[in-house]
């Protein structure tokens, strides 16, 4: 089962697909673009996952000083970073380089403490598609990957769709791809990643008790390029779904 | 549902539970690093405010339980004044900002030592229950000046650090406009000016409190991981 919450009409509503865009909960069938698309759940504690593709690892290995075998990079991101499927992201004037980044989101299911590999998928409640922008310009070397890089308003994008678990036989068996203006520029495979589903849940509820809404945001394979204004960004996993965001400038923030 | 300790008396009422920390605002715990800041893996001293999260996990109550991992078997008892957002703040001038709080609260933001600030370490400062919030959120009416409030930790009743907020680089209202200009705070959201350098270290079984003079004193304790367990 898919579901979304979606603002239509002065109210926020849930909404499944429909042949003709998506049906809210009280039987209104939409065109997708005659509503708001909100982040598909409500979402807890957002946990991402840097330099978990190992051909990402690859790509940025001479800024680096770390190496595949080194435990998860983890960061977290607060609420203000959210936004929804069809939104937009301001892309900065001064910024030279800012990039998508199309990632597997893991949506917790259940609080989750202490729990083994073996027994981890059963704690997911479902998927859904994560374009988590970054500005490299601002990196420095200070709890990096720092804030003003990866926590700024309206960065991440989630959505379009929470896909149950139980529709997704295997989360590590997914292509996922960007496109720019139509054009395919990041391909990979869930396949890929250095650290599995399993193994990040272990690792992370033996330190921090995992809620049901808290979401893991898995990496992000190569292929990460600029983004411009006016670029339509498309990340897509296939049986997740297809999240499309637009880049607007300076001037749509009265800057 | 919003834990019972997030709510307070006054405007906002309570906490979003949206908590950040700022490494290193503390002019001392620069210094103390030398040369280092010029060299790999930092190359350069920070210039943006380097934030961090405290998720919704760590929050506790004034008086909690600290849980300490047996690994190293002590943890840090960062003692800061929070910053508690009354409306919602983006891109604020330095000169208005503090207009924008709705008041200040203390924090005992807790973590596993460490020496290193290259990557998040968030093991080691997101771990279960290791940011108290309390005992009251003090309205920014009764603070004349939160840069110079005098603060006091003590360990078992020892007193093991005094200090003020006179040595941050950046202020308070200097710290909310450089993080406002690229993600907005909302009501309710706790925003730690930065820990004062020397923050000292506890074991379990040990007492914790840290004083803010005109905001209270917040209490913990120390435990051994296994003994929380369930």
């Amino acid at each position: 089962m898919k579901t979304a919450r979606v603002a239509y009409g002065g109210a926020l509503h849930d909404a499944v697909p429909h042949p003709q865009g998506l049906q809210l909960e009280d039987g209104r069938v939409l065109a997708e673009d005659a509503v708001v698309w909100l982040p598909p759940f409500e979402v807890g504690t957002v946990i991402a996952l840097g330099l978990n593709y190992a051909d990402h690892v690859k790509e940025l290995a001479k800024e680096l000083t770390v190496t595949t075998k080194d435990e998860p990079l983890v960061f977290l991101k607060g609420p203000g970073a959210l936004i929804g499927h069809r939104g937009f992201t301001r892309r900065l004037k001064d910024a030279a380089l800012m990039h998508y980044e199309c990632e597997l989101a893991v949506v917790i299911g259940r609080t989750s403490r202490r729990v083994k590999a073996a027994d981890a998928m059963a704690h997911v409640a479902g998927y859904t598609v994560c374009n988590d922008y970054a500005i490299r310009d601002y990196l420095e070397n200070w709890y990096r990957p720092n804030l003003r890089v990866k926590n700024r308003d309206g960065g991440t994008v989630l959505g379009p769709w929470f896909v149950d678990a139980a529709d997704v036989p295997d989360p590590h068996d997914l292509a996922l791809r960007t496109l720019v203006n139509g054009k395919v520029v990041q391909q990979g495979h869930t396949g890929n990643m250095i650290h599995s589903i399993p193994a990040l849940i272990e690792y992370l509820s033996a330190f921090m008790t995992l809620q049901a809404g808290d979401v893991i945001l898995t990496g992000t394979p190569d292929g990460v390029v600029n983004v411009n204004v006016g670029d339509e960004v498309v990340t897509e996993i296939d049986g997740i779904g297809r999240l499309v965001n637009t880049l607007v400038g300076d001037e749509t923030f009265g800057r | 549902m919003t834990p019972f300790f997030l709510g307070f008396d006054v405007p906002p009422y309570r906490l979003s539970g949206v908590v950040y920390g700022t490494l290193l605002n503390d002019a001392a715990a620069l210094a103390a690093l030398g040369d280092a800041v010029h060299q790999a893996p930092y190359k350069a001293p920070p210039t943006a405010p380097v934030l961090y999260l405290k998720p919704r996990n760590t929050l506790a109550a004034a008086g909690a339980a600290v849980a300490v991992p047996e690994e190293g078997g002590e943890l840090e008892i960062g003692a800061a004044l929070g910053l508690v957002v009354g409306r919602t703040a983006c891109r604020v001038a330095e000169a208005q900002a503090l207009e924008y709080l709705a008041g200040y609260v203390v924090v005992a933001d807790l973590s596993v030592p460490h020496t290193s600030f290259y990557r998040p370490s968030v093991r080691l400062k997101a771990r279960d229950g290791s940011c108290l919030v309390g005992p009251q959120v003090v309205p920014r009416s009764t603070v004349a000046n939160p840069d110079v409030l005098a603060i006091e930790v003590t360990v078992d009743g020892r007193v093991v650090q005094r200090a003020d907020m006179s040595g941050m680089r950046r202020s308070t209202a200097k710290l909310l406009a450089d993080v406002s200009e690229f993600m907005t705070l909302r009501p309710g959201d706790v925003l730690m000016l930065g820990v004062p350098h020397g923050a000292p270290r506890a074991r379990a079984g040990q007492r914790f409190s840290i004083e803010i003079a005109g905001l209270g004193r917040l209490d913990g304790t120390l435990v051994a991981e296994r003994e929380l367990a369930s």
